[in-house]
C-alpha cells in the first residue's frame, strides 16, 4: 500500500517532507505529480530529508511523496548486455524513443525490456533442492554472454514446479520453489539494493594478470583480475582514453563502464565504435559484453552519486555466474563531488575542502566491492575496479585522490608534462605503482618467461636513474657525464619511446601480446648489454652508439607484426653483428 | 493564476526572502515592483515551508521591504524565439535591446534546457578549417565541438575570436544555414563593440544574434545571459537546421557572479570561495554543444575565458578544461613577443580532432606531423632551459637545431596576420618547413614511410 507523505521544503535535488514516520531509510520514493523518483536520505521523526534523481523546476510544496516499500535497487536479469542505462538503470534508448534527442522528467521508473522473449534453457528438476545462488537455467544474452539465472541470495527450496524450456519474457515465473512450506516463485530477474554488496562463498587470493595489451600496464604496474586500481589526472592527460582502452583490450569477460558525470560525446563515441570493433578472441562486436552506465555532467547530480553503485551491482552479479567482470567509474571525483553537492544542501558539516567527512569510508566501501571469488553458484568469478581520479588542479594532494590511494593497490599517475610532450599513455613510471607485482610473480613466470618480473624491476631502476642523471643534465649539460651513464640516458630513451609510449589510435600499436612485450623489453636490454660489454673495452660511446640500431629499436611497435615476432630475431643478429664488428676493431 | 505579494522580508545581495507565500513551485519566475515602478524579474531558489528565497536577476537597489509588490508568475524562465532573431541584439536576459521592437512569436523556451541524451548525440567529426595554422593543423577544431580559449587579461583573445568567426567555414557550401551567436557577459564595452564591428565589417550582421550584459550591468544577470544564448542556439541549429557558432566572453566573469550568489545564500565553498557545483554548473552550459542523429544542425561553441594571473590551474580554467573537448591555451611569453596570435600550443589540445584529420579528411601526414611538432617544440623548451644555464654555444649540435627550429616554428607557423586565412594544405607544407630544419633521425614520430616521402621534396 502506498503512504503519502507531504512535501515541506524545496532546495535543487534535495527535499523534505512531512507525515513520513512510516518511510524507511534509503527507502525509493516519487516526488510530486511528476513522480519524480528520490530517495530517503534522512529520516527524522516524521520528517524525511530525499535527494531527488530528476530535475526539480516545478515541484511545488504540498505535493505528495509516495513509498514505494523497497530500497533504490536494480533489476538484475537478460537484457543489459549491450545496452545503456542512466544512474539508476532507465535505459536511454527507450527514453530516445518516448522523447526524443532530450531526456524529460518524471520518466518513472523502467528498466529492462519486460516484453521482449529469451530461450529459456533449465539445468535443474522438479524435486531438485536449490540453494541461494545456484544456477537454475541458462539464457543466451548475446552470443558472447550466456546468461546464468541465479537462485536470488537468501533464497532455496525444492523444486515444486518449472516451465519447459522455451521463450518466455522476463516477468513470467519460471519455477516455483517450497521452503518449510512457504513458496517462492523465481523469474528471469530479480531485484538487488544497490547499496548492499551481493554475498559470495569466499573471497579468494588475487593472482591473475589482467591482460590489458598496454606495455606501461602489462610489464610495468599491472592490473590483477579482482583487484583495484586508480587513474588520477588532471584534465587531458588520458584517464577516459586509459579506460577506453582497458575497456576494448582487457581480457575481462564482461565489461561495465560508467560514465559518471563526464562527457554526453564519450559515451556517444563508445556506442558508435564498440558494435564495430570485433573482440580478437571472439570474433563478436565488444558491445556485445559491454554495458554503459551514463550519467553524464548535465544530468541531474543525484543520480550522478547513484550510477556508481548501480554498475558495481551489476558487476557483481555477473561476477556470481562466474565471470571475470572489469568496471570502469569515469570519474569517480564527480561522484565525490555529487555527495559534497547533497552533503552541502542537507548543512552538514564539512571536513576537508567541503567534503563530508565520510567521504573515505564511502570510497572504501567502493573499492571494497571489488575482489576474486568463489560464488554462491559455485563458480569463480571476479570484478575488477578501474576509478578515474579528475583532482582539481591536477594536484593529487586534494581529498578524493589521497583517500582512493588509501584503498586501491595499482596507482598510475598521468603527467601533464608527459601529455603536454604528447608521450602517451602519459602514465608517470616514477609516480605509479603497483601492489601486485608480487602475487602474480607466479604467473608471470607460468605464462610470460622465467625472468619477466626481473627483467621489468632492471628497466624500472634504469629509469629511476636515469631520471637522476637528467637532473644533472639540467644543470650542465649531457657532454660532462661518462660514458656509462650516457649510455644509460640512450637506452632509458629507447625505452621511453620504443617501449612506454603506445600510440592508441595505430591499429597495431593500440593492443600489444604478451609475448611482443616481454620480446621487445628483452632486446632492449639485450642491446643495453652488448652496449656495456663494448664499455667494458674503453670503446668509446660515440662509437658504441649506433643510430641505426637505436632506431630500429624505437620502431618496432610498428615494423614487427603482433602475430611474427622472427623480426625480432632479425634486429638481434643485426645487433651482434654490429657489436662483433666494433670489438674486433677494438681488440686488436 | 498569478499571485501577488507585498511584503518582503529581507534583502541580501542579489536575494530576496518572504514568508507566508504559498503554491509556489521551485523555479517559478517572479515580477518585481519597486517602489520607483521599476520591473525586476527573480526566480525560486528555495522553499522551506511558507518561506521562499528568490534570487533578483537585476540590481535589488532600491528596493524596499515596505513598498514593493512581487508577482509569482507560475511559469519557468522562458525565452520567446523564432528565426526573426538573426540579426538582432538582446539584453542578458533575453529582451530585445535594439530598435527592433518585440518578436512576433508564441514559441516560448525554458533557458535551461533539457540534457541531451547520449544516445541521441552524434559523435562529431567534420573538420571545420579556420584558417589559423596552430588551430588546423595541432588543435583542429571540428564541427559540434566545445572548444573554449584560456586566455589572460589584455591578451589577444578577442582578435582570435573574431578571426575565426570571420574565417570558420562553418556552412561548407551551403552558406545560408549558418550563424553565430554571440553572448557577452559581463564585458567592457569597447570589447562588445569591437566584435559587433568585426561582426558587421564581415557582412555577417545578419547571421549573428547578439546577447550582451555589458561589465556595468547586473551582476546577477550574467547567470541566465549563456543560458538564453545557448537555448537560441539550439533553437536555430535542432529546430530550424542551422550550424551555429555560439562565441562567449567572459565565462570568468559568469563565474564570478555565480560564486556572488553562492555566497549571498550562504553556501559552504569549495575552492577559491567558488561553490562546489560550479563544475555541474558550467557543465550545464558547456554540455548544451554538439550534434544530433536525427538533425543537421550543430552547435560549436567557442567559450572565451581570461585565466586569473594566467593560472591555468584556478578553478574557472580547471573545471572547464575537465568538461570541454579540449582547449586553446593562449600564453602571455609569445603575447609578449608579439607572436600573434599567442597560441601556447603544448597545453593545448582538441580531442575531438583524432577523427576529423588525416586520409579523406584533411591529408594523411596531419596526423603523424602534428604528433611531431608537438614533440618537437616540447624539446625545444628543455633545450632553452639548459641553454639558459650553460649558454647556447655549448649546446649539441642537434640541440642548437632545436633552437633554431623554435624560433623558426613561433616566427612562421605560430605568428600569422590578422587578416591572413591559410588553407590546411599551406599550413601542413609550413609544419614540414619547420620540421627540415631538425635532423631526419629526431622524427621519430613520423611513420618511417610518410617521412620518406615529405621529408624530402
Ligand atoms: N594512449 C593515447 N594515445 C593517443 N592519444 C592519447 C592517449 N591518451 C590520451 N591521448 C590524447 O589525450 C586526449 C585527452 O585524453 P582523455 O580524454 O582521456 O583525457 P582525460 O584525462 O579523460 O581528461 P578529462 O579529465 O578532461 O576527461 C585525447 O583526446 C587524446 O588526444
Ligand atoms: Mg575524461
Amino acid at each position: 500500500m502506498n503512504k503519502n507523505g507531504t512535501i515541506t521544503m524545496i532546495n535543487g535535488p534535495v527535499i523534505r517532507g512531512k507525515n513520513m514516520a512510516n518511510f524507511k531509510m534509503r527507502e525509493m520514493v516519487m516526488v510530486g505529480k511528476k513522480k519524480l523518483i528520490g530517495e530517503v536520505i534522512i529520516l527524522d521523526g516524521d520528517v524525511g530529508t530525499i535527494q531527488v534523481y530528476e530535475e526539480t523546476e516545478g515541484l511545488t510544496l504540498g505535493e505528495d511523496v509516495l513509498s514505494t516499500g523497497k530500497p533504490l535497487s536494480v533489476k538484475l536479469g537478460p537484457g543489459m548486455m549491450g545496452n545503456i542505462f542512466d544512474g539508476i538503470q532507465r535505459p536511454l534508448l527507450e527514453i530516445d524513443k518516448m522523447n526524443k534527442d532530450f531526456i524529460p522528467e518524471g520518466i518513472g521508473l523502467i528498466s529492462l525490456d519486460q516484453e521482449k522473449e529469451w530461450e529459456v534453457e533449465f539445468c535443474v528438476g522438479e524435486g531438485d533442492s536449490l540453494t541461494q545462488g545456484q544456477i537454475f537455467a541458462y539464457v543466451k544474452e548475446t552470443e558472447l554472454i550466456r546468461h546464468k539465472l541465479l537462485v536470488p541470495p537468501g533464497k532455496s527450496g525444492v523444486v515444486i514446479s518449472l516451465k519447459a524450456d522455451g521463450k518466455y519474457n522476463i516477468e513470467e515465473v519460471l519455477v516455483v520453489l517450497k521452503d518449510d512450506g512457504k513458496e517462492q516463485e523465481l523469474r528471469m530477474y530479480h531485484e538487488w539494493p544497490v547499496r548492499v554488496p551481493r554475498p559470495s562463498k569466499l573471497r579468494k587470493e588475487i593472482e591473475k594478470l589482467l591482460i590489458t595489451g598496454q606495455r606501461v600496464l602489462d610489464i610495468f604496474f599491472p592490473l590483477a583480475k579482482g583487484g583495484t586500481s586508480a587513474i588520477p589526472g588532471g584534465f587531458g592527460t588520458g584517464k577516459t582514453m586509459t579506460q577506453h582502452q582497458l575497456a576494448k583490450w582487457s581480457d575481462a569477460d564482461i565489461i561495465i563502464y560508467i560514465g559518471c558525470g563526464e562527457r554526453g560525446n564519450e559515451m556517444t563515441e563508445v556506442l558508435e565504435d564498440f558494435p564495430k570493433l570485433i573482440d580478437p578472441k571472439s570474433n563478436r562486436p565488444l558491445m556485445e559484453r559491454t554495458i554503459l552506465i551514463a550519467n553524464t555532467s548535465n544530468m541531474p547530480v543525484a543520480a550522478r552519486e547513484a550510477s556508481i553503485y548501480t554498475g558495481i551491482t551489476m558487476a557483481e552479479y555477473y561476477r556470481d555466474m562466474g565471470y571475470h567482470v572489469a568496471i570502469m567509474a569515469d570519474s569517480t571525483s564527480r561522484w565525490a563531488e555529487a555527495l559534497r553537492e547533497i552533503s552541502g544542501r542537507l548543512e552538514e558539516m564539512p571536513a576537508e575542502e567541503g567534503y563530508p567527512a565520510y567521504l573515505p569510508s564511502r570510497i572504501a566501501e567502493f573499492y571494497e566491492r571489488a575482489g576474486y571469488v568463489e560464488a554462491l553458484s559455485g563458480e569463480e568469478g571476479s570484478v575488477t575496479i578501474i576509478g578515474a581520479v579528475s583532482p582539481a588542479g591536477g594536484d593529487f594532494s586534494e581529498p578524493v585522490t589521497e583517500n582512493t590511494k588509501r584503498f586501491v593497490n595499482v596507482f598510475l599517475a598521468l603527467d601533464k608534462e608527459l601529455a603536454y610532450s604528447r608521450h602517451y599513455p602519459a602514465i608517470n613510471w616514477l609516480d605509479s605503482y603497483s601492489g601486485y607485482i608480487k602475487v602474480l610473480e607466479r604467473w608471470y613466470e607460468e605464462n610470460l618467461a622465467e625472468d619477466a618480473v626481473k627483467l621489468r624491476n632492471k628497466m624500472l631502476e634504469l629509469l629511476f636513474k636515469e631520471n637522476k642523471l637528467q637532473e644533472i643534465v639540467m644543470l650542465v649539460g649531457e657532454d660532462v657525464l661518462p660514458d656509462d651513464q650516457r649510455l644509460i640516458l640512450e637506452i632509458a630513451k629507447i625505452i621511453k619511446i620504443g617501449f612506454l609510449q603506445q600510440n592508441a589510435y595505430n591499429k597495431d600499436d593500440t593492443f600489444v601480446p604478451l609475448e611482443k612485450q616481454y620480446r621487445m623489453l628483452k632486446i632492449i636490454d639485450y642491446l643495453y648489454e652488448r652496449c656495456r660489454s663494448s664499455l667494458a673495452l674503453s670503446i668509446p660511446i660515440s662509437q658504441i652508439k649506433s643510430q641505426k640500431i637505436n632506431d630500429e629499436l624505437i620502431k618496432m611497435k610498428y615494423t614487427v607484426p603482433n602475430d611474427d615476432l622472427s623480426k625480432i630475431d632479425e634486429i638481434k643478429e643485426m645487433i651482434d653483428n654490429y657489436y662483433t664488428e666494433l670489438e674486433k676493431q677494438y681488440l686488436v | 493564476m498569478k499571485k501577488e505579494y507585498l511584503k518582503i522580508d529581507k534583502v541580501i545581495g542579489p536575494l530576496i526572502e518572504m514568508s507566508n507565500v504559498k503554491d509556489i513551485s521551485f523555479g517559478e519566475v517572479v515580477d518585481i515592483k519597486s517602489s520607483d515602478g521599476a520591473m525586476k524579474k527573480g526566480k525560486v531558489i528555495k522553499i522551506d515551508g511558507d518561506r521562499v528565497i528568490i534570487q533578483v536577476f537585476e540590481s535589488t537597489s532600491g528596493l524596499s521591504t515596505g513598498n514593493s509588490s512581487v508577482t509569482f508568475t507560475d511559469e519557468a524562465f522562458e525565452l520567446s524565439l523564432s528565426k526573426d532573431i538573426l540579426g538582432r541584439v538582446f539584453d542578458g536576459l533575453g529582451r530585445p535591446a535594439d530598435a527592433g521592437g518585440e518578436l512576433y512569436t508564441r514559441k516560448k523556451y525554458n533557458i535551461n534546457g533539457r540534457p541531451i541524451n547520449p544516445v541521441a548525440r552524434k559523435y562529431p567529426r567534420d573538420f571545420i578549417q579556420t584558417g589559423i595554422s596552430s588551430i588546423d593543423a595541432l588543435m583542429t577544431l571540428i564541427r559540434g565541438q566545445k572548444l573554449p580559449i584560456f586566455s589572460g587579461n589584455g591578451m589577444t583573445h578577442n582578435e582570435l575570436a573574431a578571426q575565426i568567426v570571420r574565417q570558420a567555414k562553418l556552412g561548407e557550401g551551403a552558406n545560408e544555414d549558418f550563424a553565430i551567436i554571440f553572448a557577452a557577459i559581463g564585458v567592457k564595452h569597447d570589447d562588445a563593440d569591437f566584435f559587433r564591428k568585426s561582426f558587421i565589417e564581415s557582412n555577417a550582421m545578419d547571421r549573428v544574434v547578439m546577447f550582451i550584459n555589458y561589465a556595468d550591468d547586473p551582476i546577477a544577470e550574467r547567470i541566465n545571459t549563456p543560458r538564453c544564448a545557448l537555448t537560441a542556439a539550439e533553437y536555430l541549429a535542432f529546430e530550424q537546421d542551422m550550424q551555429i557558432l555560439v562565441v562567449m566572453s567572459d565565462i570568468t566573469s559568469y563565474c564570478e557572479a555565480l560564486r556572488e550568489v553562492s555566497s549571498a545564500k550562504e553556501e559552504v565553498p569549495s575552492r577559491k570561495g567558488y561553490p562546489g557545483y560550479l563544475y555541474s554548473d558550467l557543465a550545464s552550459l558547456y554540455e548544451r554543444a554538439g550534434m544530433l542523429k536525427d538533425k543537421v544542425g550543430s552547435i560549436t561553441y567557442l567559450p572565451i575565458l581570461t585565466m586569473p594571473n594566467d593560472d591555468i590551474t584556478h578553478p574557472i580554467p580547471d573545471l572547464t578544461g575537465y568538461i570541454t573537448e579540449g582547449q586553446i591555451v593562449l600564453g602571455r611569453e609569445l603575447f609578449q613577443n608579439n607572436i600573434y596570435p599567442p597560441v601556447n600550443i603544448l597545453p593545448s589540445l582538441s580531442r575531438l580532432m583524432k577523427d576529423g584529420i588525416g586520409e579523406g579528411y584533411t591529408r594523411k601526414d596531419h596526423p603523424d606531423l602534428a604528433n611531431q611538432l608537438f614533440s618537437c617544440y616540447s624539446k625545444v623548451q628543455e633545450v632553452r632551459a639548459l641553454a639558459q644555464i650553460i649558454g647556447e654555444d655549448d649546446l649539441t649540435e642537434t640541440d642548437k637545431k632545436y633552437m633554431k627550429f623554435g624560433k623558426a616554428f613561433e616566427d612562421n607557423f605560430i605568428s600569422q596576420g590578422f587578416e591572413e586565412n591559410r588553407d590546411i594544405d599551406e599550413t601542413l607544407d609550413i609544419g614540414w618547413e619547420m620540421l627540415r630544419i631538425l635532423p631526419k633521425e629526431e622524427l621519430n614520430r613520423i611513420n618511417p614511410d610518410m617521412l620518406d616521402e615529405y621529408y624530402y621534396i
